[in-house]
């Protein structure tokens, strides 16, 4: 089976407070600490389970700046078989229907039987997976969370659905799928495994390449345009409680006595 | 020109889902005159008393009646939405799993612009939509504008627009089944599993001392074990934690978890994204313990504490056990 990977570098919010920046235009990017988005590992580690069992090979994929790279390497080091690097300053400032046209201009060149997506990255969209597949006219499934092969034209699929159900289905390849987290645990990736792929050849695409013009893609191209940033005018929120680690303790016991919090 | 707005009704057993109520009020956001017509997808008896049910809040409702839609399979349903939706309406999906299958692929097929997970409108400028939504698990807003001169889908994130409870629309109700031409689906439903059933039942506690990713260690699990000791409730967590398999599913609090209504509820090292805060209900008594002031759960907490867990919560359960 040739299954293809779409990844995203993202901030990790693990590792950042995200805050915006004083032009109110982007978050700070200075010292942010970048990384594979979380759902994407888990459908690359999907991927490579799958062709372990049922052969055939793992590309990753990616639309981004040059540095995202790393997370094509990264995903490599994984187990994944190739990367591709889709990268051109005409794609900057692409909204999600030119993030996945894109794509599908690069899977057009190619020749898969899956191809996954995770559920959602940094934005919270949700939204590249099935746009990629009305686009390729392939069916869809969002929030997969298992697999099985049944032949080489059909899998049966588990989505995760409300309240922590599971609605099966069978579905045709080829076919697009976003992965929910927690279809599998995917496998740590060290320092060794990263330098072994360091000088692997990563094909980098552009415009001219994928056949696309300018004003598909890119800024040009988005119907749907962010704005700026903004930190909301919500309500009072939290009462913070000030005080050493001692004196705030205690006022909690106080509150939480009041409030039946202590049995 | 009114803008012609459609809002998809999911319904469950019978009975129509909360956003039914709420999608309307997001419709008026978008133009206060706007035509809003619900779509009420089904098959068999219920579906006639959910018509009925919409016309309350909506002056018109399409209904379409078919076998194939006794499960809402959304590649079936987007076939019908594209043969029967004009090309240049609105239409408004709750962004659930079930908005999340259906809506992007939906907007390509409709040729229209899409916007994910909406919290807020503030109107429509010419061809010009302003919303509102979230980024980075709701650390930042961020104001998204959309161009709705070729139509527009948008999914939007249950509880943000409040309900419109007045029912008093008494809207008409349409059969559209013969227009909404059928399609061949290449994903078929099979079965509904139903979640696994955990040693403690979550949802009907009082007390529940939450863990998150900012937890670090499944070590320091014991730390919260022994705070819901002191106080006589349980360990609940978030997400992250089941996926690392550090606790079972059935402790999970948030849609795609459990739902659960306890009078007191501490978040520890939990940011308090819409989806693990969806599960939690009943107005509780929330403490949050978080090191990034910034954090969304200070939004919904009533009480916050700007320290690390691994060093707060053991003082504090010192502290109870004295007393
Ligand atoms: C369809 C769908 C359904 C989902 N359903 C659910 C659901 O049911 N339940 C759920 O929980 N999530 C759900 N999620 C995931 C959700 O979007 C978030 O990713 C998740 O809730 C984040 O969990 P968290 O708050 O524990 O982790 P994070 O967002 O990573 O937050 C960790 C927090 O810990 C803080 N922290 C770090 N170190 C410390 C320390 N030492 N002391 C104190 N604080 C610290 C950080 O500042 C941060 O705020 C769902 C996602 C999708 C797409
Ligand atoms: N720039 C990108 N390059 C490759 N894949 C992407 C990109 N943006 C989003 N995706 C894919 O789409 C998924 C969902 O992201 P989103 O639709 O942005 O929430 C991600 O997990 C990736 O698999």
């Amino acid at each position: 089976m040739e299954i293809l990977v779409c990844i995203k570098r993202v901030p990790d919010t693990a590792e950042n407070e995200i805050e915006i920046n004083s032009a109110g235009n982007d978050i700070e990017r200075d010292d942010l600490v970048y990384s594979v988005n979380e759902w994407d590992n888990y459908a690359v580690e999907e991927a490579i389970q799958l062709r372990d069992k049922v052969g055939g090979s793992v590309t990753v994929i990616t639309v981004g700046d040059e540095e995202s790279e790393e997370v094509l390497r990264r995903e490599m080091a994984m187990g994944a078989d190739k990367g591709i690097l889709l990268t051109d300053e005409a794609f900057e400032n692409s909204d999600g229907r030119g993030v996945a046209a894109i794509l599908k201009a690069a899977i057009d060149q190619g020749r898969y039987d899956l191809i996954l997506t995770g559920a959602q990255a940094d934005e919270g969209a949700a939204q590249t997976g099935g746009m990629l597949a009305a686009m390729l006219e392939y069916p869809y499934a969002s929030l997969v969370n298992e697999i099985e092969v049944l032949d080489d034209k059909t899998l049966k699929i588990g989505r995760e659905i409300e309240g922590g159900k599971q609605e099966v289905s069978s579905i045709g390849l080829p076919c697009v799928l976003s992965i929910q987290t927690g279809i599998n645990e995917p496998r740590y990736v060290g320092i060794r495994g990263i330098r072994k792929v360091a000088s692997v050849d990563i094909p980098e695409l552009g415009l001219s390449e994928l056949g696309l013009s300018a004003d598909q893609v890119g800024e040009a191209g988005s119907r749907v345009k962010r704005v700026d940033y903004f930190v909301p005018e919500t309500g009072e929120g939290a009462e913070i409680l000030e005080g050493d680690t001692e004196e705030v303790a205690a006022k909690l016991i106080e509150m939480l006595k009041a409030r039946g919090g202590i049995k | 020109m009114t803008t012609h707005i459609f809002a998809y009704i999911e319904h469950h057993e019978g009975l129509a889902d909360d956003s039914s109520l709420e999608l309307v009020n997001a419709a008026r956001k978008i133009d206060p005159q706007a035509q809003v017509t619900a779509l009420v997808f089904g098959s068999g008896d219920s579906l006639d008393p959910l018509c009925q049910e919409a016309a309350k809040t909506y002056t018109e409702v399409w209904k379409v009646d078919k076998q194939e839609l006794a499960y809402p399979n959304a590649e079936i349903i987007r076939g019908l939405l594209i043969n029967l939706l004009p090309k240049d309406g609105i239409c408004l999906v709750p962004h659930d799993t079930f908005g999340m299958d259906l809506a992007p692929g939906l907007s390509i097929k409709l040729n229209s612009s899409f916007v994910a997970d909406v919290v807020d409108i503030e109107g429509a400028d010419g061809d010009t939509l302003k919303t509102v939504r979230q980024e980075f698990g709701g650390q930042v807003s961020t104001h998204v504008n959309c161009n709705i001169a070729q139509g527009a889908v948008l999914t939007v994130r249950t509880g943000s627009f409040p309900a419109d409870e007045s029912k008093s629309a008494s809207g008409r109700v349409t059969d559209k089944s013969d227009a909404a031409e059928s399609v061949e689906a290449r994903r078929t439903f099979q079965e509904v599993l139903e979640a696994e059933m955990g040693e403690v039942d979550i949802s009907k506690e009082d007390i529940l001392v939450s863990v998150g990713r900012g937890i670090g260690e499944e070590e320091n699990i014991e730390i919260a074990q022994e705070l819901a000791e002191a106080m006589g409730g349980v360990v609940s967590c978030s997400r992250p934690i089941v996926d690392a398999k550090w606790m079972e599913k059935s402790r999970q609090v948030g849609t795609s978890g459990q739902t659960v209504k306890p009078k007191v509820y501490l978040a520890l090292g939990i940011s308090g994204s819409f989806q693990h805060m969806g599960g939690v209900k009943g107005n509780p008594f929330i403490v949050a313990v978080n090191t990034n002031p910034k954090a969304p759960i200070f939004q919904a907490a009533e009480v916050g504490i700007v320290e690390d867990l691994t060093d707060f919560i053991p003082e504090l359960t010192e502290k109870i056990k004295e007393l």
